[in-house]
């Protein structure tokens, strides 16, 4: 099979995922694409190991590295995503900005991130 | 032990007993007299037994290296001659006296224990400026003496006037330390050393290079110190502190730390001319000048104040006349005296309730009831005024015998001028000084009128303290001159003090002017003093003397409308003085001069600094600080707390480094 399959596969994966991050505003949705543009490298790490014929088959054990440390991501994400929509009511990541410059008139220190659900909120952030 | 033990201990020892006292002052305060009082006692005792062994003999001098400081070194020397032991057995017979008046005097004071402490330390730092061999050394005890002074004066901080006066003797004796100690060191440069010794022999070699310009910046601190004009102001202002504290340092000991100073470095004096010329002018002027203020002041301890800046004019204008005989002589004789007149002074301000002399001019009885007072101090004021046989009039007689002397270009290196200035100078101030001296007596012992509330007996400590110093004040004139007995002439350079017929009998006659003239004048007023009372301020009786006297110096502002004087038109200054009385009674407005042209510009200057800081050199920082301010407003803009738009645009930054990086390739 020719590289350019799982290539152009890869890209088309790759640029799903991205608008799902960029475009979306629900979490769990963000967190799916951004499991899509993993697994668009993965698929790359594999297709190139095959084409190379690395004896060490390095692709492939790298992709097994990530799709743990994916799994892993995915666990502690949705549960932060979860508390903050316990918390909050929303899981909208529109809606998530208490990090914003508040009024942006630019005197003092602005009020946000002093208050534990502006802590979750950024940790949320922060994983999506 | 060996001379240099002994000496060596005597600093030491009221040293120790002013730290234990500071320690100790608090939890034990039944070992605070003794603290106080022992040290000093114990080191009055060394003192004298030093002068004993030391006697008319040989310097002694010993000398450790106190430390290496790469250039010019410092040694903890000692030098031992007949100067330094005989003041320091004046020392010590004042300090010790001042401690055993202070147990009466301060007997109720809650700030006793550091009062004593202070005065101990004081005594040290003054022992430790007349032995010291070394001038760093001498500075340290120089500036000891300058600090206690400060806290010493302001010991009644509750009251303005002290606050004041302490800091006014404070940076006034500083002003003149600034240059003192430029021309220590500049006096060390020249002659490779510290060690007074050392000076002294390059001095006579003439190596100095420059030696008119560090006399006459040593000159500065000495005036400063020794309160001659024009940095004399702080001295009538320091009566603001306790009696006891005016008579050990502003009388017996501190102030004669800049006369012992130039006395001990006189050959960088005599090197050069025009150093002798300014200290004659000063000389002549402080004395003139304290002459007529001393006779128009109001307060007593003021009018004491005065004769001290006069006498020690005389000290100084025997140093210009290039007899440092004679100033020491004159130091000692006056240094007895002027304690037992300040001490006395204490004495009558507690008997009388006031220290106004108007108003005890109107007391019919202070003589009678102060006995021990009136008579210890007619003899102090005898002594002053330089009348035959007391002290005073001896040591008085060898000044005007040396300015004499110098007057007819008799003495080497001295300018005759010099000499005319002196002894003129001194002659009219013999007749200024027994003016006053009259005057106080009279005013103060001999008023009629009701009698005062009576306080019951001083203290009897008090009392015996007089006249123990009154012994000195009549004797030691007599005894110092006899040949057989102790031959001063001998302890020092062997310069001849006896008095010469000539100015004898112009002291003895100028004296006797003043005292009848002021005498004349005082019954002339009589009749006027009864036509115009003058209420008394009457502090409590029952107070402790130190309580009354504060009270009395608080209360005299406000009772007669100025510190240093009162509208009595009976006063015999008064009628002395004329239209001269209302300036010589504010000190020739010295202080409002003073005003003028040093405090007006300076505060001027500070509030020109301060417009500068807070409107010139903040509105730049302010400038400078608002440009980065306008730009992170502007930057904040972006943080809206959409993670989406941080994404994007790092996506967009990812793919213009990527395709930078695929052009670049």
């Amino acid at each position: 099979m020719h590289l350019a399959y799982p290539a152009v596969l890869a890209v088309l994966l790759f640029s799903i995922g991205l608008y799902g991050v960029l475009g979306r505003r629900n979490a769990i949705l963000v967190l799916m694409s951004v499991e899509l543009m993993l697994n668009a490298v993965n698929l790359n790490l594999v297709a190139f190991d095959v084409w190379l014929r690395d004896t060490l088959h390095a692709g492939q054990a790298l992709t097994l590295f990530t799709i743990t440390i994916a799994a892993a991501e995915i666990g502690i994400g949705l549960a932060i995503v979860l508390l903050v929509y316990r918390n909050r009511g929303s899981s909208d990541v529109d809606r998530l900005t208490d990090l914003a410059e508040n009024g942006l008139a630019g005197t003092g220190p602005a009020g946000a991130g002093s208050t534990p659900d502006a802590a979750a909120d950024e940790k949320a952030e922060a994983t999506a | 032990m060996t001379l240099t033990t002994l000496a060596a201990l005597v600093p030491i020892l009221p040293f120790l007993g002013a730290a234990a006292g500071l320690l100790l002052g608090r939890r034990a305060p039944g070992f605070v007299r003794p603290l106080a009082v022992l040290p000093t006692a114990a080191a009055f005792v060394l003192a004298a037994v030093v002068a004993v062994r030391q006697g008319s003999g040989a310097p002694t001098d010993a000398a450790t290296r106190l430390t290496p400081t790469g250039s010019v070194p410092i040694d903890l020397a000692l030098h031992l001659d007949g100067f330094a032991v005989l003041i320091a057995v004046l020392v010590g017979l004042v300090a010790t006296c001042v401690q055993l008046y202070s147990t009466a005097y301060l007997r109720d004071d809650p700030r006793y224990p550091s009062y004593a402490a202070l005065v101990s330390l004081f005594t040290a730092a003054m022992f430790l400026v007349v032995y010291s061999g070394d001038l760093m050394v001498l500075l340290v005890g120089w500036e000891i003496m300058g600090i206690c002074s400060y806290f010493l004066v302001g010991h009644y901080w509750e009251t303005e006037v002290a606050r004041a006066a302490s800091m006014k003797a404070f940076l006034v004796t500083k002003l003149g330390d600034v240059p003192f100690i430029i021309g220590v060191f500049a006096l060390a440069t020249d002659a490779g050393t510290f060690r007074i010794n050392g000076i002294l022999t390059a001095a006579t070699h003439g190596q100095l290079q420059h030696p008119t310009i560090v006399a006459l910046l040593l000159l500065a601190g000495v005036a400063g110190k020794s309160a001659q004009f024009p940095l004399h102001t702080w001295l009538p202002d320091a009566m603001a502190g306790p009696t006891p504290v005016s008579a050990l340092i502003h009388a017996a000991t501190m102030v004669a730390a800049g006369i012992y100073l130039v006395a001990r470095l006189l050959p960088v004096f005599t090197a050069s001319a025009a150093a002798l010329v300014v200290l004659a002018v000063m000389a002549a002027v402080t004395m003139i000048g304290s002459g007529l203020a001393a006779l128009a002041q109001d307060d007593i301890k003021r009018v004491l104040a005065y004769s001290t800046i006069g006498q020690l004019g005389y000290m100084a204008g025997a140093l210009a006349v290039g007899d440092r005989s004679a100033a020491v002589f004159h130091l000692l004789s006056h240094g007895a005296f002027k304690a037992l007149l300040f001490l006395g002074a204490g004495v009558v301000i507690h008997a009388a309730g006031t220290n106004s002399l108007s108003a005890m001019s109107r007391m019919g009885d202070l003589g009678k009831r102060a006995p021990d007072a009136m008579w210890t101090m007619g003899i102090a004021l005898a002594a002053l005024a330089a009348l035959p046989p007391f002290s005073g009039f001896f040591s008085k007689e060898s000044v005007l015998r040396a300015a004499e002397h110098a007057s007819g270009g008799h003495t080497d290196g001295v300018p005759s001028a010099v000499g005319w200035t002196v002894l003129a100078a001194g002659l009219i101030t013999a007749v200024l000084t027994a003016g006053y001296a009259t005057r106080l007596f009279l005013l103060a012992f001999r008023g009629s009128g009701p009698r005062a509330a009576d306080h019951g007996r001083e203290p009897a400590i008090m009392n015996a303290v007089l006249w123990v110093l009154a012994v000195p004040s009549v004797a030691f004139g007599m005894i110092a001159l006899v040949p057989s007995v102790f031959d001063l002439p001998k302890w020092f350079d062997g310069t001849e003090l006896t008095p010469t017929l000539l100015t004898s009998v112009l002291g003895i006659g100028l004296a006797l002017v003043g005292v009848l003239v002021t005498y004349g004048a005082w019954t002339a007023g009589a009749a006027r003093r009864s036509a115009a009372p003058l209420g008394a301020i009457g502090a409590d009786s029952g107070a402790e003397p130190a309580e009354a006297e504060a009270t009395a110096i608080a209360a005299h502002t406000a009772v007669y409308g100025d510190i240093a004087s009162s509208d009595d038109p009976a006063d015999p200054g008064r009628l002395l003085l004329g239209r001269l009385h209302r300036h010589a009674a504010s000190g020739f407005h010295l202080d409002a001069v003073y005003t003028a042209l040093f405090v007006r510009p300076v505060l001027a200057a500070a509030n020109l600094v301060r417009f500068l800081d807070r409107e010139v050199v903040e509105t730049y920082v302010r400038g400078a600080g608002a440009a980065p301010r306008l730009l992170g407003a502007a930057v904040r803009r972006a943080q809206t707390g959409n993670v989406q738009t941080y994404l994007s645009a790092l996506l967009a930054g990812a793919v213009v480094l990527a395709v930078l990086v695929a052009v670049g390739a």
